[in-house]
């Protein structure tokens, strides 16, 4: 099985000036792996990253916006997949980070963790391409034919945690996180 | 009866303050008269929801890109939505401007003074998180609508509009 932060890192290299909407876990160790300006942190309430996400794609349709989502926070806001789908948003690229617990309050079990299909969820929402992987090297080797198609796009990465990154929540949820962002996506090219 | 405020008059107050887009749940007291002619504008992006807290995101995510949109709900919609209106309109300051149908308020009372639990404590929960709200029960009120988004944009917070009556077509 991957690691999350493995999984990130393979990202990382390919992300260019995509911005990077990432949440919980997944942002804490985003934070560490590649604290880029670009990055979006400010997602305030759980679940909630994909909208973030598709609010920037829409209103930023030249660049390409990546999600970096948790399975317990996608959980959240299952239909989510469906306004995407509907919206089609070509330059929106939805990673799921799945280790089939929510992590960040206790690493209790998702409810049905072991029989929940997120990839046949998001292709059943509309999202024509979805793809899962468990294994590092195919996933990173698919990684820049992945970011080179035409969204929406979603990817299941079957997981478990990697190094443990210190929690942030002050800093993501900080003026200072969005101001960064802002100021960045200004002078970004 | 009386009337409710005019669709037309809400689609230019929203062209005046520079909306181009839409997020929107259907609710019953814009529905004809608002929803389905912004769905045939196209001066305006038209982005249909799933679910009410979405669209608070959507909307930051806009206001992030450089885009001024309004989220189109009913009340119950906005009350099942608070953890992200708190968290991310009010907390975070964001220009989250909602436009909220009040679905079962009577035509000749205010939101704060209806029979219906549901409908009277809309607007004093708003008042506790301190977000800004319009009343728009005729097509007079509907003079407050641009200068009340382009506040909510220019100060950097949240606002609502309560639509007391069926929005005229």
């Amino acid at each position: 099985m991957m690691r999350r932060d493995d999984c990130l890192r393979a990202i990382a290299r390919v992300r260019g000036e995509a911005i990077v909407v990432a949440t919980y876990q997944a942002a804490f160790d985003w934070m560490r792996i590649d604290p880029h300006p670009l990055n979006y942190l400010s997602i305030g309430a759980m679940g909630q990253a994909s909208s973030h996400a598709l609010g920037l794609a829409i209103g930023l349709p030249d660049r390409r916006v990546i999600v970096l989502d948790g399975d317990g926070s996608l959980l959240m806001n299952l239909g989510s997949l469906v306004t995407i789908a509907g919206a089609r948003p070509a330059n929106l690229f939805h990673f799921v980070c799945n280790n089939g617990c929510y992590e960040a309050n206790g690493s209790h079990p998702l409810p049905a963790a072991d029989q929940v299909d997120f990839a046949g969820v998001a292709r059943a929402a509309g999202i024509r391409e979805v793809f899962q992987f468990d294994e590092l090297v195919q996933f990173a080797a698919a990684l820049p034919e992945i970011l080179a198609l035409s969204g929406p796009v979603f990817v299941n990465l079957r997981m478990v945690p990697g190094d443990p990154s210190p929690q942030d929540y002050s800093y993501i949820h900080s003026e200072a996180a969005r101001a960064a962002f802002r100021a960045a996506l200004a002078t970004a090219p | 009866m009386p009337s409710g405020p005019s669709g037309a008059a809400i689609i230019t107050a929203l062209d005046q303050a520079r909306v181009r887009f839409v997020a929107a749940v259907p609710d019953i007291v814009t529905s004809e008269g608002l929803l389905w002619p912004l769905s045939r504008d196209s001066r305006f992006h038209l982005i249909r929801l799933c679910k009410e807290d979405e669209g608070i995101s959507i909307c930051t995510g806009l206001a992030f890109a450089g885009h001024r949109a309004v989220l189109l709900m009913q009340q119950t919609g906005l009350l099942d939505s608070i953890n992200s209106i708190c968290a991310i309109a009010v907390k975070y300051r964001q220009p989250v401007c909602m436009i909220v149908g009040m679905q079962g308020k009577e035509a000749d009372q205010l939101p704060d003074r209806s029979a219906h639990h549901a409908v009277r404590i809309v607007g004093p929960i708003l008042d506790a998180m301190g977000v800004e709200r319009i009343s728009i029960e005729d097509t007079g009120d509907v003079a407050a609508l641009a200068s009340a988004i382009d506040a909510a944009y220019t100060q950097e917070r949240p606002m609502v509009a309560l639509i007391g009556r069926e929005v005229t077509a």
